[in-house]
């Protein structure tokens, strides 16, 4: 039973890595990636979240949806979910932890459009998981996409300073360094 | 009454949606309620970055309304007393664009520390009462002393002194503002060994 929860975080965290093996979520792996601190924080803010939608979307596709036979509403409906999850816990964080809201603080909001959130509520129930599934699910595409936003933050930093054909520089030869490090998750595959 | 809903999936559809969102609706209602914070987190980071001189050139009474001020939308140049390296911090932290200091407000000084010539000093405590930060120690009767770690340099000590015994001299730069003085002038003709070699071949 253990085994498989270590398998299935595995395989969220590197095998099928939701940004550079599936591609979801790339605009603020993009966007948020120019400074380390702020990667850090939008990858905080998001295993936060990402963790609690996996969870109550779930929730509200086994409890509610399904009994009443509305599963082509899944779409909407999560969306909805995530928005109010993100919108709650913003509001609690902020009240009982000044601190940690400081740390997530203008990255709670913006995870409400992260693509990767809906992606791991669908991927749920495209691929049958249950209550602690679901939950092991989204903690670990939290985690790779924190680890893949922390490594890929980290090497920006150097390629600001990095000598770029100008053609290159900005954007590009982040993308083109995105591409290579989405070759180098290829590397996972078969690994459980 | 379910079964007659089922006939009819769209208004079931209809139905669900609409309660999840009065319900979702309900619960960040009482959330905002529930949860409400006082006070702008915002405005305690932008108050740990102004100097804490509450000489209130800004046009507000201390550095926390200031603060307040900045995180309503009041513009970051008002500082005379922290200078470029506060709006900076400021702009940093707003992620907005550094603006010059307004002149409008005072200009950015070097660093001073009030001197209360002591033989003169009367012991009236009107610089104690003025003191923002109560770096003035002293009683009535009694000669006063400023505390020169706590002064702020801020002026306001000056104008209610009677007998005009406070200056502001300025600040002796500690170890971080400490550097290599200036070679003191520059012989040309000395630098270079083979020039003084001719030198000393031409005499």
């Amino acid at each position: 039973m253990l085994g498989d929860f270590a398998v299935l975080l595995i395989a969220a965290v590197l095998v099928n890595n939701f940004v550079l093996v599936q591609f979801l979520g790339l605009c603020p792996f993009m966007g948020v990636s120019n400074k380390l601190e702020t990667a850090i924080g939008m990858s905080a803010a998001t295993t936060f979240v990402l963790t609690l939608a996996s969870v109550c979307s779930y929730l509200t596709y086994r409890y509610l949806l399904e009994p009443l036979d509305l599963t082509y509403l899944r779409t909407l409906s999560f969306i909805l979910v995530i928005a109010v999850v993100v919108q709650f816990t913003e509001m609690v964080v902020r009240k009982t932890s000044p601190l940690l809201h400081r740390v997530l603080g203008v990255y709670l909001p913006l995870i409400t459009t992260n693509c990767a959130v809906l992606g791991v509520a669908l991927l749920n129930i495209n691929q049958a998981h249950n209550f602690m599934e679901s939950l092991i699910y989204g903690l670990g595409a939290a985690l790779g996409f924190s680890l893949v936003l922390v490594l890929f933050a980290a090497m920006r930093e150097r390629l600001v300073v990095a000598d770029v054909p100008e053609p290159f520089q900005g954007a590009a030869i982040g993308m083109i360094t995105a591409g290579l490090a989405s070759l180098a998750f290829m590397g996972f595959a078969g690994l459980v | 009454m379910l079964e007659s809903l089922s006939a009819q999936p769209i208004l079931l559809a209809l139905i669900a949606l609409v309660g999840m969102a009065l319900l979702f609706g309900a619960l960040l209602g009482f959330a905002a309620v529930r949860f409400e914070v006082e006070g702008n987190p915002l405005s305690d980071q932008i108050n740990g970055i102004l100097p804490q001189t509450q000489c209130g050139q800004c046009g507000y009474p201390g550095c926390r309304p200031y603060a307040e001020a900045i995180a309503e939308g009041d513009s970051i140049n008002k500082c005379p007393p922290g200078g470029e390296d506060t709006i900076h911090a400021l702009a940093d932290l707003l992620d907005v664009e550094p603006e010059p200091l307004d002149s409008e407000h005072g200009v950015e000084a070097e660093p001073t520390v009030a001197y209360i010539r002591e033989a003169e000093c009367i012991g009236c405590t009107k610089c104690i009462q003025a003191c923002p930060v109560d770096a003035i120690l002293g009683a009535a009767k009694l000669m006063h002393t400023v505390i020169i770690d706590e002064c702020t340099g801020c002026d306001l000590c000056v104008e209610p002194c009677p007998v005009d015994c406070i200056d502001m001299i300025p600040r002796k730069g500690g170890i971080q503002h400490w550097f290599w003085p200036l070679p003191s002038e520059v012989r040309t003709g000395d630098i270079i060994a083979t020039d003084r070699e001719s030198e000393q071949v031409a005499a």
